[in-house]
């Protein structure tokens, strides 16, 4: 309604230019000193070596030895108690306060005032973007990946987003002028209140509610609910081709894989015959690009975005219609490399494209199909975790946790080396030896395997997996043990008792996991968890435990009663761990949770495209209202319906803040346990 | 504890099930633990250990099963879940003759590696794919339900592996033989029965607790204090990276 094609057009107009335009007049580093490179290669040099628009968040780099630290290893160089000091200890209730803000003590780099915003944006009350050169660098991130005419409206959002961006982050430094800002004066109601659109939004019916209808400009999500549908076998007389054809198309996400002779490894949809020919033609791409020294990083086609990471003997390819920046993409091809290294181990890998070049990977995966389909679903469906590459924790009482621990650690065999309790693909408890930290790369593989994948859930008993962890070490194997206790089982009091978890959902899987270098030590490990399980029935923490998991996330009305927030993400960075509430009621529904997370994944890459200094973003859209913000300690992402005022956002996040600063220890595992 | 067995004893016994990808080694194993049947199953990863009791009608056996994946990566893996069991089953697709011949290799590697007194069952499975589709379990002469059709036959046969063709095998090599249907259940009770009472009385010993050892190999049925990196442990070195 608000949106005419001739905008549309224009954005489709400057995603293109976007890429070979000059870089932004932002020229400072982002504050933690990660510049990042092009990826649109094919218009600049060639890099040296591939980096991410958002390297400091990809999974690759959450190791030890970044400053982000692991986990769990950042706890090993700070006491457990009381957590970070050195950042809380000093910070006064307002989560704002200017001695401890140095990533918006940065120079407002953007030239644009907001007054030139309005005028560009809403020149005529409608709500078109017409980003100045200072908002290129966020709007290619928002828009160059996802494409074409039809657009999601999530997408509009994030252009509209990026109007936003250069008043806020020209006003970012405002507060450090100020005494004691706080988020609500940072974003101070006064500026953008007087603009038509605003009036125009605020003259809106109230019936407008978040993400309630599809938009018919939303055909993009149409077919969200077939998105996990099978395409069927084309049959030996090829009759169904074309219809069978049609169904592939019509899917949002493509995910291949295919070795670099151009041998067919994976795909998510389609069966050989139909995708061979593809597989084809994109080998002949990647691999012109190749011999030309100048590999081919993606491309555009019509509404969609083609992806491409080159590991080695194998070629990755993304191929998305759901408007996700590259670097995020790029996150998910990384995700099933490592899915696939952590079946085979790098030196396999290597030794069996060195003997044979033309190996057909298929054969020693065979098996894991399930796994990489799982992944690439999870993508698909929308992963916080995968988004921000973090972990969640299931929130119980500090003691409580530490009780856990304790147990872990009591029972601790000699061949341990990291013992875990999950709930529901939510972090219980860690123990770990003190000079090895664990990857949440590794740690989402696994978690991926134990509660999204369902094979070794469907097999009942207890199970011993061989598995590589790159992120601990690519090059060998360690021996899982896991065993699951369903948190709705109320009499699990004899190590004997393990029950059939056919039918529960996933969320409700508590798994006890206990990993050792020594493929031998299966009875040990079963012994210590069985050790484990009993002392954890009878100190109280089991019942606790699937109390925990029965209660569920808390929603975001629990936490901030009244509040207008629908939804928000909170990403402690020292932690690597994130916190989020239920999904419900708001966004039960596949689609709905696809809608709102591509609202998330467009602020994040708002926030984290190269060159990106934005620290506070807010975007108004016809179907929602979000806000993110990002400082040393955190990213915080928040969504509320359309009708809400900034004020009520803003609002809205600083309690939240404040909530999850106050149940810190409860949220995060801050400290965990070592040996 | 599903029954109290105070009067009868007790004894451990340890099973490994061994073959091919797919051919449904898992599915007879929930067919015997859950009496379930998934019809897509996904994949086994690396392998799972379940217990299942077998009531006899002088003892009990407590199989302490090993469910093996069928994947050529994790073969380097096997000899730790064989090594010390007192039964297998190899399984083959009777759908699948390449199956047969995989499991004609894992029984010879039985032959070779595993303990002398190992008792070991050949298993073609999805015998509800045939035509027609009733037990020729006979190895223990059990053939009693011979029309345990469930009715789901069209014409096609799929059957690829002759009865006759495993079966004198089986009787060449020394194996318990069995065709089953994890799917409507055919003859799955009966493999596991048939093995039960096969395994000799001198194997046996107490579920708990460290009883006299008489046989041959390192049993150790106490689960909890067993010493795998004790004796045979050839192949246990390598396989950490492949
Ligand atoms: N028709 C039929 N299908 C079966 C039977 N047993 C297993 N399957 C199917 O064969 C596939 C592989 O079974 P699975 O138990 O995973 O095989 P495994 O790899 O040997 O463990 C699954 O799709 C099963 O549903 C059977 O007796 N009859
Ligand atoms: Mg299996």
């Amino acid at each position: 309604m608000r949106h005419s094609s001739d905008q549309r057009k224009s954005h489709s107009h400057d995603r293109l230019y976007a890429p070979i335009d000059t870089a932004p007049t932002a020229t400072a580093a982002k504050e933690d000193g990660i510049t990042a490179t092009m990826t649109y290669d094919g218009e600049n040099e060639a890099p040296k070596h591939r980096t991410h628009a958002d390297s400091d968040e990809s999974m690759a780099t959450i190791t030890p030895q970044e400053d982000d630290g692991t986990t769990l290893e950042g706890h090993e160089q700070r006491p457990a108690l009381p957590p970070r000091p050195s950042l809380l200890g000093d910070r006064p209730t307002t989560p704002l306060s200017p001695r401890k803000r140095p990533a918006l003590q940065s120079k407002p780099t953007t030239a644009v005032s907001s007054v030139d915003i309005q005028t560009l944006s809403f020149p005529d009350g409608s709500r078109g973007t017409f980003p100045t050169p200072g908002s290129r660098s966020v709007s290619e991130a928002g828009h160059g990946i996802s494409g074409g005419t039809s657009t999601p409206s999530s997408r509009k959002v994030s252009q509209n987003g990026s109007e936003f961006d250069d008043s806020t982050s020209l006003m970012s430094y405002t507060p450090t002028l100020r005494a004691n800002g706080d988020l609500a004066s940072l974003l101070d109601e006064g500026l953008n209140s007087q603009s038509p659109a605003w009036k125009l939004l605020s003259s809106q019916a109230d019936n407008v509610n978040l993400f309630e209808t599809i938009d018919y400009e939303d055909n993009a999500l149409l077919n969200f609910d077939q998105e996990f549908d099978e395409v069927e076998a084309v049959d030996s007389k090829g009759g169904n081709e074309e219809q069978v054809l049609l169904l592939w198309k019509a899917k949002l996400k493509h995910y291949l894989i295919l070795s670099s002779a151009g041998k067919p490894i994976y795909s998510r949809h389609g069966d050989q015959n139909l995708i061979n020919g593809y597989i084809g033609i994109i080998q002949t791409i990647i691999s012109f690009f190749q011999d030309a020294k100048d590999p081919l990083m993606g491309f555009t086609a019509g509404g969609t975005r083609f992806v491409v990471l080159i590991e080695g003997p194998l070629y990755f390819v993304a191929i998305s219609k759901l408007g996700e920046s590259d670097s995020q993409l790029r996150a998910q091809l990384e995700a099933l490399y490592m899915q696939i290294l952590s079946t085979l181990t790098l030196p396999t890998l290597t030794q069996l494209f060195t003997n044979r070049p033309n190996t057909d990977l298929r054969r020693p995966l065979e098996g894991t199909e399930t796994l990489l389909s799982s992944l690439a679903d999870t993508f698909t469906k929308g992963s916080p975790s995968a988004l921000l590459s973090a972990l969640e924790c299931l929130k119980i009482r500090k003691s409580q946790r530490h009780t856990i621990n304790n147990t872990l650690l009591k029972a601790r065999t000699e061949k341990l080396l990291y013992g875990l309790v999950v709930a529901g693909g939510r972090l219980v408890s860690v123990i770990r030896p003190k000079r090895h930290s664990l990857h949440p790369s590794d740690l989402s593989l696994i978690f991926n395997m134990l509660f999204e994948a369902g094979s070794v859930k469907a097999g009942g008993g207890e199970n011993w997996i061989p598995v590589c962890l790159p992120g601990f070490n690519k090059t060998g194997y360690l021996y899982m043990y896991v065993s699951f206790i369903n948190a709705h089982d109320g009499e699990e009091s004899s190590s004997d008792q393990r029950p059939s978890t056919a039918g529960s959902s996933p969320e409700d899987e508590i798994a006890i996991l206990l990993i050792s270098t020594d493929k031998e030590s299966f009875y040990e490990l079963k012994q210590m968890r069985d050790d484990v399980v009993a002392q954890l029935e009878s100190n109280g923490s089991m019942g606790i435990i699937k109390a925990a998991v029965r209660q569920g996330r808390p929603s975001t009305a629990d936490i901030v009663p009244g509040t207008q927030l629908r939804h928000f993400l909170y990403k402690s960075r020292a932690n690597v761990q994130f916190m989020m509430p239920s999904l419900s009621p708001d966004f039960s529904s596949p689609l709905a949770r696809r809608k709102l997370m591509s609202l998330y994944h467009n602020l994040h890459a708002s926030t984290h495209a190269k060159h990106s200094h934005v620290k506070v973003l807010h975007c108004v859209a016809r179907d929602s209202n979000s806000l993110v913000w990002t400082t040393p300690l955190f990213e915080f992402y928040c969504i509320a319906g359309p009708n809400t005022s900034r004020a009520g956002l803003t609002h809205g996040a600083n309690k939240v803040i404040q909530w999850v600063k106050r149940e810190e220890e409860r949220v995060f595992i801050i400290g965990g346990a070592v040996f | 504890m599903a029954e109290a067995t105070a009067p009868k004893p007790s004894s451990s016994v340890k099973l490994v099930l061994l073959g091919e990808a797919a051919v449904g080694k898992s599915s007879l194993v929930l067919r015997f633990v859950n009496n379930d049947f998934q019809e897509n199953k996904e994949p086994t990863i690396g392998a799972a250990f379940l217990t299942q009791k077998c009531n006899l009608p002088t003892r009990t056996i407590k199989f302490e099963i090993w469910d093996t994946a069928g994947q050529e990566r994790f073969a380097s893996l096997a000899p730790m879940y064989y090594r010390n069991a007192q039964s297998a089953l190899v399984v083959y697709d009777l759908t699948k003759p390449t199956s047969l011949i995989k499991a004609k290799h894992w029984v010879a590697e039985l032959q070779r590696q595993a303990s002398p007194g190992i008792v070991i069952a050949l298993v073609g499975n999805k015998l509800d794919l045939t035509n027609e589709s009733s037990g020729s379990g006979n190895a223990l002469g059990e053939d009693s339900e011979t029309d345990a059709a469930e009715g789901e036959n069209d014409d096609g046969d799929a059957r690829k592996v002759s009865t006759a063709e495993a079966k004198t095998y089986a009787e060449e090599e020394g194996l318990l033989f069995f065709e089953t249907s994890a799917k409507n259940g055919t003859n799955v009770t009966e493999v596991f029965t048939a093995i039960a009472n096969a395994i000799p009385e001198t194997s046996l010993k107490g579920a708990r607790g460290p009883g006299a050892t008489q046989s041959s190999a390192n049993r150790t049925e106490d689960q909890s204090r067993v010493n795998l990196t004790g004796p045979r442990d050839s192949a246990s070195k390598e396989g950490c990276a492949c």
